[in-house]
């Protein structure tokens, strides 16, 4: 009780601070020294500090089941376990809202101090603009989802956390996530700050990319939790689905993969000024325009927390608010450096290839821009509902793949300014060749996909032998790059071989039955009940054999929780190193008959490897920018 | 000249899209199950004003329609949506039962003493099994049957201007 009006008094205190720094920095910006005042250091982090003691507060508030806060009436129940009591604090609207405020104060705090040499009035605009973004937060949270509303008469318990969101991954999921997310936030407010102040050069480029690297790093860990998630928790039996949801995160992560590599030119090169800027405003301002879409519940998914329209209205109109700043501010401040943009560049060259890469990456981008708002777009206009699902990604992504693979495996031979046209090498075409008859003998003997799967597989090889050729290379520069694109091709190869090599069979079926397939056969042995902590599950005892006598054990369960009462299926996943076997069951009428869905899924545990290679390697860039200073 | 008809080419179309979010946020997406033709089970509880356990097929009966309201001293919205029971509790081929769900029955009566009773009857339903068996997501919700006992209709949240004219809108 008292937590609660602490956090809540603390969250009030934040956005005043908000409200005084703001005239201390204009005063700052117009004085003539070149040091920041004191005052705008202490207060930036009280303002972190309230909100932490605030965030806290709520934390404490679902610790001890305080069921005067309404949020933790909403989302949380005394018979829940620690661990998701804690993690139900983000795992709603409100909670989640505030967590994105304490990130927000946490990284304008660390930006304040971790930029000493950069000069005081970009210091000081990028804190105006990312407290023009704190301060519309800070609102969003106080006047349409304060989580620290009160109940009167105290209710005895409370309605519980949605038993799907009960899960380690997801628990780190948002968290990380926002860390990405609100970086980006920085990125924003700095290249506004720059334009501004005519700032962007190589030293803003070679400063702002570790708030890039550290956003993206963040942003890519946060969606394969999610991933990873949807995968063992939803039971849905893949790792990405082209859900809304999914593609909403994935869209700041291309633009921001984007901006990873044209900071590059505009390091090296003092070249693509305002498309490095058009991409840093775009990451943060789609980073929002996800954060709309799903809070205001235009997208329905397991995301939708609330679909209260006065929420949807104060992001959209936040939105776009920010929408037209960035514009106003563009168009007002880049107008006489346009001219002298069009530096040369020579067709073979690593800025060339860049511009390219880059080309490629806004067109994935805008096919799930596409794909994404056009059902909005149709609702609004004619009426008429529809779902873009995952064939019109696949039939429009795939195809620009094979030339994006090819290219990539011949850009990093490539060097600054001007190259020779790479030296036809005897080694890269016997790799090719190798490739090629890998390829075939896959077809051969495992029955051929489609025309683009069977040009796409042997390129995805050349690329994935590439990069382990220059990963073992004597030539130790760009370690990280390396690592990363070796990790990108794996990535590929591993989706690729999954979506080749994966079987599946749906089957009803009653305890004790069996049923034979191509591949061997289930057997439904028993059916067992046990009792959790806050649920009563009902485990099936399956046994699958293959035609070689292995026989492995797969228990899936159907979970009933009794706050709410929601039933899930608990699929059984037997992860090795080369497949999942994956089990899942759905009990149909009257629990006598349950539906059997068994999934062979191919180097699965190699799509999460290879995407945290991926992420590593932007945290080893990192770490050698840090090092180098 | 060029840079300066992109720019406003692109404030129209941004502004476009505004519209086009803003009106898509009056599409109510909320999810409403579809439970259609199924009767309402029986079930028993005590009454909020007396102690003795009734069973719901002696309330269930002489009417059009029943309307089942889930409701509770604590929640807001239940407070908020009170004066439209109030005014449904005029409408005579219609019968209001409440359901107060998991309340501390001293404030259910205060609550229905400050802001009146619309209901012919109140069901307890103090552990909540009553709701949850009716297929409630959470309070307050509406559900509306016919002479039959079959849910027609159900609103989940409290009634909004838009879903009491559809709600009166079944009721004539």
């Amino acid at each position: 009780m008292i937590a609660n009006q602490i956090g809540y008094y603390s969250l009030t205190l934040g956005l005043i601070f908000s409200i005084t720094i703001i005239p201390i920095l204009v005063k700052n910006y117009n004085q003539h020294t070149q040091i920041i005042d004191k005052r705008i250091f202490s207060i930036s982090f009280f303002q972190f500090f309230f909100v932490l003691v605030s965030f806290f507060g709520l934390v404490i508030s679902f610790i001890n089941s305080d069921f005067s806060n309404e949020t933790v009436y909403n989302n949380s129940h005394t018979t829940k376990p620690i661990f998701y009591k804690i993690s139900g604090t983000w795992g709603n609207h409100e909670g989640s809202l505030l967590l994105w405020l304490l990130v927000l104060t946490f990284f304008i705090f660390l930006f304040l101090i971790k930029s000493k040499e950069q000069p005081k009035k970009y210091r000081i605009l990028t804190v105006i603009f990312q407290q023009i973004i704190i301060i519309g937060f800070f609102l969003f949270v106080l006047i349409t989802s304060n989580p620290f509303n009160y109940l009167f008469p105290i209710p005895k318990e409370g309605l519980g956390l949605n038993p799907i969101l009960q899960d380690p991954a997801l628990a780190i999921h948002p968290p990380i996530l926002y860390l990405g997310f609100v970086g980006s936030s920085i990125i924003f407010s700095s290249s506004l700050a720059a334009i501004v102040h005519r700032y962007i050069s190589k030293n803003w480029a070679y400063h702002i990319k570790s708030w890039i690297l550290i956003s993206w790093f963040f942003l890519t860990i946060g969606i394969l939790l999610g991933s990873i998630w949807a995968y063992y928790e939803l039971g849905w039996g893949g790792f990405w689905f082209w859900d809304p949801v999914e593609n909403v995160s994935l869209m700041p992560w291309l633009s921001l993969t984007a901006l990873l590599h044209c900071i590059l030119v505009l390091q090296k090169k003092t070249a693509l000024t305002s498309w490095t800027i058009i991409l840093s405003i775009s990451t943060f301002i789609l980073s929002v325009s996800g954060t709309f879409l799903v809070r205001s519940g235009i997208l329905n998914s397991v995301h939708t927390f609330a679909n209260d329209p006065e929420r949807g209205l104060f992001i959209l109109f936040f939105l776009f608010f920010l929408i037209f700043l960035s514009l106003i501010i563009f168009s007002i401040f880049n107008k006489n450096k346009s001219n002298n943009e069009f530096i040369k560049f020579n067709l073979i060259s690593k800025e060339t290839s860049i511009l390219i890469n880059n080309w490629f990456i806004m067109y994935f981008l805008s096919v799930v821009i596409i794909g994404t708002l056009y059902p909005i777009f149709l609702e609004v206009l004619t009426n008429e509902k529809i779902s873009v699902g995952p064939p019109f990604y696949i039939k429009l992504i795939l195809p620009f793949l094979i030339p994006f693979l090819i290219f990539m495996s011949i850009v990093p031979y490539l060097k600054w300014v001007k190259s020779e046209f790479i030296k036809v090498n005897v080694e890269l075409i016997l790799l090719f060749v190798l490739c090629l008859i890998i390829s075939f003998l896959i077809f051969k003997y495992f029955g051929f996909e489609s025309l683009i799967i069977s040009i796409l597989t042997p390129f995805t090889f050349y690329l994935f032998l590439t990069t382990i050729k220059d990963f073992l290379s004597k030539n130790q520069k760009n370690f990280a790059q390396k690592i990363s694109h070796f990790g990108f091709s794996f990535l590929i190869l591993s989706i690729l071989l999954n979506s080749i090599f994966s079987s599946e069979v749906i089957v009803n079926l009653k305890e004790g039955e069996k049923f034979s397939f191509k591949g061997g056969t289930i057997i439904f042995n028993s059916l067992e009940e046990n009792n959790g902590k806050n649920y009563k599950s009902i485990i099936g005892n399956f046994e699958i054999n293959d035609n070689k006598n292995y026989s492995i054990k797969l228990k899936p369960e159907l979970r009933i929780y009794n706050q709410p009462s929601i039933i899930t299926s608990e699929a059984d996943i037997k992860t090795s190193l080369f497949n999942d076997k994956f089990l899942v069951m759905n009990s149909v009428k009257n629990r006598e008959y349950f539906n059997v869905r068994y999934q062979v899924k191919s180097f699965m545990i190699w799509i999460w490897i290879s995407a945290l290679i991926l992420a590593i390697g932007g945290l080893f860039s990192l770490k050698k920018k840090l090092y180098e200073k | 000249m060029k840079n300066k008809i992109l720019f406003i080419a692109l404030l129209l179309f941004i502004s476009f899209c505004l519209v086009v979010f803003f009106k898509s946020l009056n599409n109510s997406n909320v999810y409403i199950p579809d439970t259609p033709n199924k009767t309402v089970k029986e079930f028993k509880s005590k009454s909020l004003f007396s102690e003795d356990e009734i069973s719901s097929e002696k309330i269930l009966v002489n009417s059009d329609y029943y309307i089942l309201n889930i409701w509770s001293s604590w929640c807001g919205p239940c407070r908020r949506e009170h004066p439209k029971l109030m005014e449904l509790s005029q409408n005579p081929s219609v019968k209001l039962i409440g359901i107060n769900y998991r309340d501390n029955p001293k404030n259910a009566k205060n609550f229905i003493k400050k802001f009146g009773n619309p209901f012919s009857f109140i069901f307890v339903d103090t552990n909540g099994v009553i709701s949850i068996e009716l297929g409630a997501y959470g309070v307050p919700e509406t559900i509306v049957l016919n002479k039959d006992k079959k849910i027609i209709k159900k609103f989940v949240g409290y009634l909004d201007d838009k879903s009491f004219k559809e709600l009166n809108f079944i009721l004539k």
